[in-house]
């Protein structure tokens, strides 16, 4: 691997930034980041003041903590209540507050809810307690969904009976076609998630220029990567030939990986999903085939959820179609903070709305 | 959403941790002493001036890569005594055991404490042992004192940083809570992640011996550098400026972290210090420290500026500078 100094990544940086500038012209640009990780990657990087202002970066609905609609949480927390189940989740999901309670209160009160880093832990949880149902919160796009895919073979190679899976995956691809056909929301150029087309190749992109004349980049995570990306699109809005581009060639391989699509696609099969603020959106999320619905906490375990509540004021839905940048929302920072979060784009580390308090967008006085 | 019980956040050392002391312990306890907010007190006995500081320890698991429980719980509180300027000399002891805890871990603990003690050069002179019923505790929960003698010449204080010092750091971030992550979950990482837990009096006693200067001194942990300077800048009300490129992180903590989704700069450290010095003694300070074995690494991560008051900024390797906030949220439970 090519290690560059942090003279030659500067270097890189300056020749990126003067090449953009000079591209990039009098016409206001609009690009969205579509990945949570690339919002955390620009910002952490101080990517924004490099770039002139006609060029606006957006963040698009790709944190998996913030585009899960309160039903699930709400459902979440009504099997948190079961004496009988131990949920076990990614610690994202605790604070995000569902329509009268979250998982970190719920826990509080005494629900058994486990934090792993890995599905596999669920696995092993499960054979610890025997006696109790243990449901893995699966949330998350196409890079996480093949590691549920895989544990839930996992499970049923091992006999491990008593592992279910509360699913909300969701897809990329057809949501970025739902906000390319929406009237408010006005996209220049996308920079798409690497991590993403690791697992699902570039195919699935193809409609973006070929049908809607939109440049997109697939973008790495590095702010070199993500500089580049921003170069390679506003050099291809500039130049009129909109198409799609793979700046992380060095990971991300056209194909994808075949054999997570394999493992994924073998246990999920593609369904409607609820988004936040995006509504049901026609395929565009997963569900557990008919072989393996054993593994299927909804089909298996009853429980009865809450209605479901919107928070008055929360404007997550808006952010999260790049309409409303988050330091525009009425709640941003004021009864709405990382420690008192009232929508979801608030919580995680990579949500919009966490992203831009916690790297002090409209806070940083330096 | 019910926010009337505690949350595993509360225990964090970030922001609800703060909220937590402010708005609760602070209002009942309110003294001169305690409102200096330090890793410990400050006292004046008789014309003695003494460093007093305790802690509690819940660590899971028990052991783990570098050390456990009870090597954690001298060190641990050595350092806090040792951030006040302070040589720390006696230690108090108390133990929470679980019913059916095994004695022989209960040996292997309490031998690694008297060898952390031993390398400190402090005793542990008074201690107590209770025993709960089982799922009480979760095996064993040690809460360490410890008081040491303030250095002669010396006034270390959080409200001591002012513009123009130099900020120093004695080597890599974030080994302590990858190590014990990645023992509790049996997390494999590309290089294994060995705590950095260690006595730092030593380096201290050597530090303030020759330069009595240093303004303040404090150790990261729970919240890690960028919460620990935080609250230094908030003390001060100055402005705190990194340079992204001098902080030290090893390769096989950058990996993990990488995998995991945690920054460095907010991972616990049970053997780093941070120094405030006039930049007339940056030379020396790096001298001192470079020649200790937990200052091989040190370096200067940044500096003390006048604005923005009360904030810390982090300028990145490309070139942008933006805001470095303290810790919100739980990023890793029981790690000291």
């Amino acid at each position: 691997m090519l290690i560059m100094t942090n003279d030659q990544v500067k270097a890189a940086a300056d020749f990126f930034t003067q090449e953009i500038i000079r591209l990039a012209g009098e016409q206001p640009l609009r690009l969205m980041e579509v990945c949570g990780t690339h919002t955390v990657a620009i910002f952490k990087a101080g990517i924004r003041q490099l770039l002139p202002k006609t060029v606006e970066l957006v963040s698009g609905p790709g944190c998996p903590v913030c585009v899960t609609p309160n039903e699930y949480l709400d459902t979440a927390i009504a099997y948190s209540k079961n004496q009988e189940v131990i949920l076990v989740t990614f610690g994202d999901m605790l604070k995000v507050p569902g329509s009268t309670s979250s998982l970190a209160a719920q826990k509080a009160e005494g629900a058994d809810i486990r934090i792993i880093y890995s599905p596999m832990e669920s696995l092993e949880i499960a054979r610890a307690n025997p006696d109790k149902k243990v449901i893995f919160l699966a949330v998350g796009f196409e890079t996480t969904a093949p590691l549920a895919a895989a544990t839930v073979l996992m499970a049923e190679k091992a006999g491990v009976k008593n592992f279910y899976v509360l699913s909300a995956h969701k897809l990329v691809p057809p949501v970025l076609r739902v906000l390319l056909m929406a009237k408010d929301t006005r996209v220049d150029g996308f920079l798409l998630p690497g991590h993403v087309s690791v697992m699902i190749g570039m195919k699935p992109y193809e409609f973006i220029s070929d049908e809607f004349n939109t440049p997109a980049v697939i973008a790495g995570f590095e702010p070199l990567d993500i500089l580049q990306s921003i170069y390679m699109l506003v050099k291809q809005i500039q130049a009129g030939t909109p198409k799609l581009e793979n700046q992380y060639r060095r990971i991300a391989l056209s194909a994808g990986n075949e054999v997570a699509c394999q493992t994924l696609y073998k246990v999920y099969e593609e369904a409607d999903a609820q988004w936040r603020g995006l509504g049901n959106l026609a395929g565009s999320g997963l569900a557990i085939r008919e072989k393996y619905r054993g593994f299927d906490a909804r089909s298996n375990i009853p429980v009865t959820v809450e209605v479901t509540k919107e928070h008055a004021g929360c404007r997550c839905g808006q952010v999260l179609r790049g309409t409303m940048l988050p330091t525009a929302c009425p709640l941003f920072g004021i009864t709405c903070r990382p420690e008192h979060p009232v929508g979801s784009c608030m919580v995680s580390g990579e949500g919009t709305c966490g992203a831009w308090y916690k790297y002090g967008a409209g806070r940083w006085q330096g | 959403m019910s926010c009337e019980r505690i949350q595993m956040a509360h225990g964090n050392g970030g922001k609800l941790s703060h909220d937590l002391v402010k708005n609760i312990m602070w209002p009942a306890f309110a003294n001169d002493i305690l409102g200096v907010m330090h890793d410990g007190a400050q006292l004046n006995i008789n014309g003695a001036r003494l460093a007093f500081s305790t802690d509690s320890y819940v660590v899971k698991p028990l052991f783990f890569p570098g050390g456990d429980i009870g090597k954690l719980a001298v060190c641990g509180t050595v350092n806090d005594v040792a951030m006040n300027g302070a040589v720390p000399l006696y230690l108090s002891a108390g133990f929470v055991l679980e019913e059916g805890f095994p004695i022989d871990s209960l040996k292997r603990i309490v031998a690694s404490m008297q060898h952390a003690a031993a390398e400190a050069g402090v005793y542990i002179v008074t201690g107590d042992t209770k025993v709960v019923e089982k799922g009480a505790v979760d095996g064993i929960f040690i809460n360490t004192a410890g008081i040491g003698q303030i250095m002669d010449g010396t006034r270390i204080a959080g409200q001591n940083a002012r513009p123009g010092q130099d900020i120093i750091l004695n080597g890599y971030l974030g080994e302590h809570a990858l190590a014990v992550m990645s023992e509790r979950h049996g997390l494999e990482f590309p290089q294994t992640v060995v705590s950095d837990c260690a006595p730092l009096n030593g380096l201290v006693a050597e530090l303030l011996f020759v330069v009595p200067q240093i303004a303040v001194l404090r150790d990261p942990t729970r919240g890690g550098l960028a919460t620990t300077l935080n609250e230094i800048a908030s003390q001060s009300q100055v402005g705190i400026m990194l340079d992204e490129t001098s902080i030290p992180v090893s390769t096989a903590v950058q990996a993990a972290c990488d995998i995991l989704g945690f920054d460095p700069l907010y991972l616990a450290n049970e053997g780093k210090m941070i120094v405030f010095v006039d930049k007339e003694y940056t030379t020396e300070v790096l001298r001192i420290m470079q020649n200790h074995i937990y200052g091989r690494e040190a370096r200067v991560i940044g500096e003390v500026v006048a604005k923005p008051l009360a904030q810390v900024g982090l300028r990145t390797g490309i070139g942008g500078v933006r805001l470095l906030d303290m810790l919100i949220g739980d990023q890793l439970p029981r790690i000291c």
